[in-house]
């Protein structure tokens, strides 16, 4: 019991990361997959940050009479894998709006209909040359 | 300056991204990327002539000794990725201001080069990074600009295309994250070399199974290994043809690169082959990859489609010659990877050329192009012999590598079905030969003249090589058997 309550901060990543991972695959709408697609990036940030931390140590800034730091190391190393999440967020979402403007839809079933449909037309056009 | 050659590797074309802005003029900038990617090029040759010589070149960045400073480690394995990457790139550039012209609007055409030489930095820096979180952030680098290269296609699927590619390319990516993650958490280290001596320390936790497993799965999706390939083939389908000859001959090799570095040096044989089941794993992968997608290509309209599902049966060849485990196995791979950046290159960038003049790449639109385009669809008959794996060829040369390392290991069924694949691509080549050269143009349709020269100078590069490395194969074969040397001399 201690064990899997001591190691609370993993279940939080997990289910955090189960959540993201079903927003993801189950939802149709794109804003709703991109916001998936951040929890899921996030639950990797928390589980780089905890993995930091020193129990009963101070944040790495030097000071008289400290001698146990958390590591700095995991900290840094997601700062940069925030910004690239930031950096695919926003790619992400100007994608939706160029996607919406070209077929009006944000709706994964409707693209894929309209796709399907193109397909056909041209199939047609075919024959008639 | 000579000892400054890895971080020049990356450097170069980062800095020559931002560069294109100054320049603005679309001509003017292709000149200036064309420049930046073979000065790429000619630093990896440099770099693959020394590591020749000389067994590892490590270099410090900004001097900090590793495993706390960031460490650049050249080896033969990342110097003949390298070369292949920045080869192709430059190559296929030399067509790409003429192709872009008719593909992608004026304004946007100076971006598309920025893009491009950013996609070029991540693949170059995934490949001679030391540092296993500098992989993932150069493979964000890569991946980024790869999306929006791919959204520039004049068809509204390749957004749709491009936004699919990105929630499965950030979710692999996310995955490699959390493998480097548990990999730091067990070792307290991120420089490879350091990785590999610490790994089997702890070899015998679950958390460092855990590590591998995702970040292999991460590295599949990359890697388009059947049955993570879904988004490829309309990313390539959709995308400008100058981005898909890019790609299909470069991303999935520094994939398979990953693939290989992570397993073999890193992890290490005994592990990742004995302790797990990735042997019978990878060669089931890589053979249903084969036969699957190669009978979906039969079945495809757009030709584009069918190099790309194509694409996908090529990297179960060589995830089967990666799943014997063995040194004439690991041959094979590297020797396809090189060979098959080669032809597909070829093949994606006469197709550029064909979609240049007639404006489509439907099967159907091939109709008497055999006589219309007769040195581009020469290059269209050559680069598809390659990917059968007719002799003369370099697609020859790897298949035989690969079905006698098959044997050797004493897998002669696999070595079997090795061959029955290469019957299928006579199918899906056979039809594209048969509608350019045996069926009369369609009525109505002007006739189109021969591809312009810039195309058909590049094309002809790379069938040329084709059919060079087919016959004189001493440089290929003596470099990838050099290469696999030296992971299975880390390895054991």
């Amino acid at each position: 019991m201690t064990t899997i309550l001591g190691l609370y901060n993993y279940w939080i990543v997990i289910v955090l990361m189960m959540i993201g991972f079903y927003i993801i695959i189950a939802h149709g709408h794109l804003i709703k997959k991109i916001v998936g697609l951040n929890i899921f990036q996030t639950s990797v940030f928390i589980f780089y940050i905890s993995v930091g931390k020193v129990e009963g140590a101070t944040a790495p800034i030097w000071q008289e009479g400290i001698i146990l730091y958390s590591n700095p190391l995991p900290h840094v190393l997601i700062l940069t894998a925030i910004v690239v999440g930031i950096a695919t967020t926003a790619l992400g979402l100007a994608l939706i709006i160029r996607i919406k403007e070209a077929y009006g839809s944000v709706d994964e079933d409707d693209i894929q209909a309209m796709d399907n449909q193109d397909m056909v037309n041209q199939d047609k056009e075919q024959q008639q040359c | 300056m000579l000892a400054h050659l890895p971080i020049l590797q990356v450097i170069v074309p980062l800095m020559a991204a931002p560069a294109c802005l100054i320049l603005r003029k679309p001509k003017l900038v292709w000149l200036f990327t064309l420049l930046a990617s073979s000065l790429a090029f000619i630093i990896s040759i440099l770099l693959l002539q020394q590591v020749m010589v000389a067994d590892t070149i490590s270099y410090e960045l900004g001097g900090w000794s590793p495993p706390w400073g960031i460490e650049y480690r050249i080896d033969k394995l990342n110097a003949f990725i390298a070369l292949i990457i920045s080869g192709v790139s430059t190559v296929v550039l030399l067509a790409a201001q003429t192709s872009i012209e008719k593909e992608i609007p004026e304004d946007k055409q100076t971006l598309f080069y920025i893009l491009y030489l950013l996609s070029l930095t991540g693949m170059l820096g995934i490949v001679t990074t030391g540092d296993a979180f500098n992989v993932f952030v150069f493979l964000e680098i890569s991946s980024l600009s790869a999306y929006s290269l791919i959204a520039l296609g004049k068809d509204r699927r390749a957004l749709w295309a491009s936004f699919q590619y990105l929630i499965m390319g950030t979710i692999g990516a996310t995955f490699i994250l959390i493998g480097i993650g548990l990999m730091y958490q067990m070792t307290g280290t991120l420089n490879m070399a350091d990785l590999a001596t610490r790994l089997p320390e702890v070899a015998e936790t679950r958390t460092v199974t855990t590590a591998y497993v995702f970040f292999i799965v991460g590295v599949c999706l990359k890697l388009a290994l059947f049955p993570l390939h879904f988004w490829l083939p309309n990313a390539y389908a959709y995308a400008p043809s100058i981005v898909t000859a890019f790609f299909a001959a470069t991303s999935t090799k520094v994939a398979a690169y990953l693939l290989i570095r992570f397993t073999f040096s890193i992890f290490g044989i005994s592990f990742s082959f004995t302790t797990l089941p990735m042997e019978t794993l990878f060669l089931v992968l890589g053979l249903l990859g084969i036969f699957i997608a190669s009978t979906v290509a039969i079945y495809q309209d757009n030709i584009k489609h069918v190099f790309a599902y194509s694409s996908v049966a090529q990297v179960g060849y060589m995830i089967v010659g990666f799943s014997l485990s063995t040194h004439a196995g690991l041959t094979a791979m590297l020797l396809h990877m090189f060979n098959h950046a080669l032809m597909k290159g070829a093949l994606f960038l006469a197709l550029a050329a064909i979609i240049y003049r007639v404006g489509s790449a439907r099967i159907a639109d091939f109709q008497g192009l055999g006589r219309q385009m007769p040195l581009t669809m020469a290059a269209v008959v050559v680069g598809g012999l390659s990917l059968i794996g007719v002799p003369l060829t370099v697609g020859f040369v790897s298949k035989w590598y690969l079905v006698v390392a098959a044997i050797e290991k004493g897998w002669w069924w696999v070595a079997g079905l090795v061959l029955l694949g290469s019957l299928l691509a006579v199918i899906y080549v056979w039809r594209i030969v048969e509608t350019a050269y045996f069926k009369a143009p369609m009525a109505g349709r002007q006739p189109v003249k021969e591809a312009p020269m810039a195309f058909l100078v590049p094309v002809w590069l790379l069938v040329s090589a084709n059919v060079y490395f087919g016959i004189d194969t001493r440089l290929s074969v003596e470099i990838a058997t050099a290469a696999a040397k030296g992971l299975f001399g880390v390895a054991q």
